[in-house]
């Protein structure tokens, strides 16, 4: 190796990270660029090199997509809430409560990551439709004729809260991990309450899985297209609906591609705005 | 004397789990429950039973042209997630480098990024590119995803690896790549298998990457989709049991690979 390449690759990690680096800079940066590019294209052409234009981003701001993004904001926000509240007990458990269960408890949520998110929300329709599993049940034990909850506002949280939960699940569990028993031990020692220890010791010092669990599932959440269609039909318009009609029904490339930069805008900058702050070694697992 | 209350939330934090477990799993067992409906439409309670749906999806040709794809692109993408992502993590985990924090956090950015805005993204520039879609371009696109879940899930085995062991076998006279065959391969093991499980079974699960980047060919997710979209058929709860129940047979079955192989070790150990 002459002296030059030594500088560049010389460092082992260095020359680890090259093939993971190339394929993050053809395969998420290049692509980010070409829509970033399509976004300033005359409407509905489908090359990029057409001389540039704002008018989509004009048709943007003069019309009612603020809506729909105000909608995936809510629907993000709600969902992320929900999820907090609920996984956090079953974090604590599979940490601290219930020992040598936890890899098998961890293993069982993790399997739905790997059966595709449609198919799961449809197990939903089956066990909500009318004359399904519940108000079928309901039916021929008590009589009971009730109305269905699909296709209501209701039914898209209920399907984004279950699609998304090992995304909060998780990280939320590497950040429980991070507090150590011996911190919480002494502050009992010194007299502290179990709601004083939950305050000052074991929230501040899970923080990062906590916030990263957050993070991930609001960004998710903000991306989510199936849940409103497939459960919501189609009652509540996110962002995402949006973007695919452009590209599907209306073969409109450049405003689709509009409306992606300002979702990426939206959820770069507040994904590079927490991850700066953390110390990922430690989150991960170096001690 | 805190004994009782102890036991008391433990107790609450149990049947939580366990609820919480219970939803996870409620909307599978629908699935399977109206796959073995031998009626043409879903009513519950169920009258008439059956498997017929089960034979009638097995034996059509276009299922099994859904299948083969499904797996050539998580073969694909299994083999070479491994193998980039194992170097990865050495970058991320192992070695201290200047840029690695900056690396860190590129690394997670696909991962914190609205999967169907990539799939589009994708898109534009396979088109820019003048590139075919077919489910080699969707391999590409569970690439970009799936590389940096590996890397994680493989680094995560890296921060446990004692970097003395390495030094110790260059100090006996071994050589670099006696060091990675006898040493690094093996203590890394675990990662990497579990990588490679991730990996496969994240891109067999993916609908929002494949529903883009496809082309014409089909994958499972995708076809469920369709079906879903335009009414009812028996298939879809038949072909989405089988995607859960071999999802979870294959982590199962890999995580007991992974136990007994430690068993093993330690046996040869003591």
């Amino acid at each position: 190796m002459t002296p030059g390449t030594d500088r560049l690759f010389g460092n082992p990690g260095r020359r680890a990270a090259i093939p993971l680096l190339v394929v993050l800079a053809l395969g998420f940066a290049a692509p980010l660029l070409a829509v970033v590019g399509y976004s300033f294209m005359p409407p509905r052409t489908f090359s990029i090199f057409s001389s540039p234009t704002l008018e989509n981003y004009r048709t943007i701001f003069e019309g009612t997509a603020y809506v729909s993004f105000l909608w995936s904001l809510a629907l993000a926000v709600i969902t992320v809430i929900m999820l907090a509240i609920i996984c956090y007990p079953v974090a604590y458990g599979l940490v601290r409560v219930f020992g040598r269960w936890s890899t098998l408890l961890t293993l069982l949520f993790t399997i739905p990551l790997f059966v595709s998110e449609n198919v799961r929300l449809y197990g939903w329709i089956l066990l909500l439709i009318k004359n399904g599993v519940l108000l079928g049940t309901l039916k021929s034990l008590f009589g009971l004729e009730l109305d269905s909850i699909l296709f209501t506002l209701g039914a898209i949280v209920l399907g984004m809260v279950y699609v998304y939960l090992p995304f909060m699940l998780f990280p939320m569990t590497l950040g429980i991990a991070m507090v150590p028993t011996d911190t919480r031990d002494a502050a009992y020692d010194l007299g502290a309450s179990r709601w004083q220890v939950f305050r000052e010791i074991e929230l501040p010092l899970s923080m990062p899985g906590l916030v990263i669990g957050c993070l991930l599932t609001f960004v998710l959440a903000i991306g989510a297209i199936a849940e409103a269609k497939v459960l919501g039909g189609q009652r509540i318009i996110p962002i995402t609906h949006d973007i695919e009609s452009a590209f599907t029904y209306s073969q409109n490339w450049p405003l689709g591609a509009a409306l992606s930069v300002l979702l990426m805008l939206v959820v770069g900058a507040l994904v590079l705005a927490v991850l700066r702050r953390f110390d990922l070694d430690r989150v991960l697992g170096r001690r | 004397m805190n004994d009782r209350r102890q036991r008391f939330r433990h107790a609450l934090i149990t049947a939580w789990t366990i609820a919480v477990l219970v939803f996870v799993f409620l909307p599978g067992a629908c699935l399977v429950l109206a796959s073995l409906t031998a009626s043409r439409y879903f009513t519950f309670p169920i009258t008439k039973w059956g498997l017929e749906w089960w034979s009638k999806t097995f034996n059509s040709i276009e299922v099994r042209q859904l299948l083969a794809t499904s797996i050539s692109i998580a073969a694909v993408v299994t083999v070479v997630a491994v193998l980039v992502g194992f170097f990865g993590a050495l970058a991320f985990a192992r070695y201290d480098w200047r840029g690695r924090s900056l690396y860190q956090r590129l690394v997670l950015l696909p991962i914190f990024f609205p999967q169907s805005v990539l799939g589009l993204s994708l898109l534009l520039w396979f088109n820019a590119l003048g590139l075919d879609l077919s489910w080699k371009t969707a391999v590409i696109a569970h690439l970009v995803w799936i590389i940096p879940v590996v890397t994680l899930v493989i680094s995560i085995q890296v921060y446990s690896f004692d970097p003395a062991l390495e030094e110790a076998a260059f100090d006996l006279g071994a050589t670099r790549a006696q060091v990675f065959r006898e040493v690094t391969l093996p203590v890394l093991f675990p990662g990497l298998f579990s990588g490679a499980l991730f990996a496969f079974l994240l891109s067999w699960g993916n609908f929002p990457l494949s529903l883009f980047t496809t082309g014409a060919d089909t994958t499972v997710p995708e076809y469920l989709y369709a079906k879903m979209v335009a009414g009812y058929t028996p298939g879809v709860p038949v072909l989405g049991t089988v995607s859960t129940i071999g999802a979870a047979l294959l982590l199962l079955g890999g995580y007991g690979l992974i136990l007994l192989m430690r068993r093993h070790d330690r046996e040869r150990a003591s």
